[in-house]
């Protein structure tokens, strides 16, 4: 295989990490929802956590995104 | 289309030379002035009145130095008090910077993986320090879990090591990682709109307003997660909860 191609598609396949970001955010999100509506008084204290947990489970599909742009950019 | 990367070129402004090593004031170093420059005319103009009743530019200030000791005093507890200035100066830096890149045609300090790498190399040196001066050689006990089966200690303690040695590599690589997307994604859209022309343009140009509103929530959730990420380290260190 062409090397330039191997790179486009290696760069590709590691983006796929993002998937696991969405699920990641959005089961924080329902399941804050889902928690909220059953008890709508105790929602507020926990939203420091919410966002603690979405930045933490989007970083870890972006660190997938780092790799697709070492391999494009480093390689 | 023009390359989504060109804007975290970094030009020299100034060439200087310090020892052989190139210390040029570049366009990054400028963003860190003007960075400081506004967190310090917030809080020291914005104070200059200490009115009982604020001003707006008080408020602000004041709103921001009662957010980071809300912060660390629920995450650190009182032992973190010591530590505000510190906790301060980092969560205002590296919210500035987030925010003064969302300004068109500025640059973003916090998109170069070195300058975040820094602030994270520097949180992680310090609370291992912290750790060790404050608990001598116990501190390598945070390493070992209480209440696990001696069998497995040996696999678990090379974990544990391990999750403390990538702490920097995590937390420096996350807000790079979404602040290089976030632009990234903003300047391909940008072009998508310019590429469309006056009749297919306007569908990206909504969601580029739509996505320009994420992005600011995220400079603020990224700089905050950096922040409170430091008080969790810092807890660690103090009081080694496990």
């Amino acid at each position: 295989m062409d090397p330039a191609a191997a790179k486009l598609i290696g760069a590709g396949l590691a983006s796929i990490a993002l998937v696991g970001a969405g699920i990641g955010i959005g089961t924080i999100f329902g399941n804050y929802l889902a928690g909220a509506l059953r008890n709508p008084s105790a929602a507020p204290g926990q939203f420091a956590n919410l966002l603690l947990g979405f930045a933490l489970a989007e970083a870890t599909g972006l660190f997938g995104l780092v790799i697709a742009l070492i391999i494009l950019f480093v390689f | 289309m023009p390359d989504p990367m060109h804007q975290f070129e970094i030009k020299r402004l100034i060439n200087l030379e310090f020892i052989g090593l190139d210390a040029s004031f570049t366009n990054s170093s400028l963003f860190m002035v003007i960075a400081i420059a506004c967190i310090a005319f917030l809080t020291i103009w914005g104070m200059r009145g200490r009115a009982l009743v604020p001003t707006r530019m008080q408020s602000v200030a004041e709103i921001s130095y009662e957010f980071v000791a809300n912060m660390v005093r629920d995450n650190v507890g009182s032992a973190g008090q010591k530590y505000f200035p510190f906790i301060f100066s980092l969560f205002m830096f590296v919210l500035f910077c987030n925010m003064l890149g969302m300004t068109p045609y500025s640059f973003t300090v916090t998109s170069h993986i070195i300058v975040t790498f820094a602030l994270a190399a520097l949180v992680f040196i310090g609370v291992t320090i912290i750790g060790f001066v404050k608990h001598g050689l116990g501190f390598l006990k945070f390493f070992v879990p209480s209440g696990v089966p001696v069998a497995l200690l040996p696999l678990l303690v090379v974990i544990e090591v391990i999750s403390y040695l990538t702490r920097p590599i995590s937390l420096s690589v996350r807000l790079f990682a979404n602040m290089m997307a976030g632009h990234t994604m903003l300047k391909v859209f940008g072009a998508f709109v310019v590429g469309l022309g006056l009749i297919g343009g306007w569908a990206p140009l909504a969601f580029m307003v739509a996505f320009t509103g994420l992005e600011i929530l995220v400079a603020f959730l990224q700089a905050y997660v950096f922040a409170i990420l430091t008080c969790i380290y810092l807890n660690d260190a103090l009081h080694m909860h496990h």
